[in-house]
């Protein structure tokens, strides 16, 4: 097997971990965890009180934006990083190249 | 696994803050260090923060109905180790806290032990224990990746398991979990995949770099390094 063929199986597997989920439990909301924790908290000691609450929150559209603008630039860095090792690589091998031109 | 802005008493916040700051501290130290002996380290630390930060902004679907995000911190962990990992963990967390409400700055503290420092630090000697297996260099990477991340929400529960107890610590260690443990299993496992297919990657493109920075000779050229 070939590498892209190898990496085009495994990003289809994550994909199906992710998909799944929508079959198994078609009526589910998929709400986040981290706000079940913190209604399990109020749960837990109904009596608590936030001691300090965020200094701004977006509206939930500018919210959408920024967690895209976060994973946005991460992705940016490790496509630079791909494209230029392969150039790298590519490089290095000149016989390989001339080849399958 | 972020705490919300003010959902740990100050006694709690105050302790993961003295427990993360002289870690986090270490660490940026080390990367000043690291920029100036190696500089061809660069570029794979700015893509293993770049994991973080994809992966940590992605809230997943689980199995269990609701959704999670990928802590993203195993392959900083394995390259660089847990101090360094927490110093890239720190920036993405208070990116969130301060123009996300996602997580929060009084709770910084506590969501840097979890995800910058103890999940990464099981991450790293689970590769370790992995290679004393003889297991493969990208399917070591993925059980850290795997265990990082698994690791961070356990520690999150714990954490608010101490803080809210209730009738006992485990009996609320038993409730927070509830909510975390499971719907992260599949979403470890989905980044333990990506780990493992950049891990491989990287294996081809810069092999010299990745067993220096892992700190293993290359068993086919044990001359070179």
């Amino acid at each position: 097997m070939q590498d892209w063929q190898k990496y085009l199986l495994a990003l289809m597997v994550v994909v199906a971990i992710f998909a799944i989920p929508f079959f198994l439990n078609p009526s589910a909301k998929f709400g986040g965890a981290d706000n079940a924790g913190t209604n399990a908290i109020t749960a837990q000691q109904p009596d608590y009180k936030p001691w300090y609450t965020s200094w701004w929150t977006p509206p939930a559209e500018t919210a959408t934006m920024l967690f895209a603008l976060q994973a946005a630039i991460g992705a940016l860095i490790i496509g630079y990083f791909i494209g230029y090792e392969k150039a790298r690589m590519d490089a290095n091998e000149p016989l390989k190249k001339s080849k399958e031109n | 696994m972020h705490i919300m802005e003010g959902f740990l008493p100050p006694f709690w916040c105050a302790l993961w803050y003295l427990l993360s700051l002289p870690i986090v501290a270490y660490g940026a130290w080390k990367i000043s260090k690291l920029f100036k002996e190696h500089p061809e380290q660069k570029l794979v630390m700015a893509v293993s923060g770049a994991f973080i930060f994809v992966l940590s902004s992605l809230k997943l679907p689980s199995v269990t109905g609701s959704s999670s995000h990928p802590t993203g911190t195993g392959l900083s962990a394995i390259l660089f180790g847990f101090s360094v990992t927490s110093v890239l963990a720190t920036i993405v967390l208070i990116f969130q806290a301060l123009l996300l409400a996602h997580g929060g700055i009084t709770t910084l503290g506590a969501d840097v032990f979890s995800m910058g420092i103890a999940g990464p630090f099981v991450g790293y000697y689970a590769f370790k224990l992995s290679r004393k297996f003889n297991l493969a260099l990208p399917l070591s990477a993925f059980v850290a990746a795997v265990l990082a991340d698994w690791t961070t929400y356990l520690v999150t529960s714990l954490q608010l398991a101490l803080a809210f107890p209730g009738s006992g610590v485990m009996q609320a260690f038993t409730v927070f979990a509830g909510v975390f443990a499971i719907t992260q299993i599949p979403i470890a496992i989905a980044e333990g995949i990506l780990v493992w297919m950049f891990f491989d990657f990287l294996l081809k493109s810069r092999p010299k770099l990745l067993r220096q920075l892992i700190g293993e000779k290359d068993p086919a050229n044990p001359s070179m390094n």
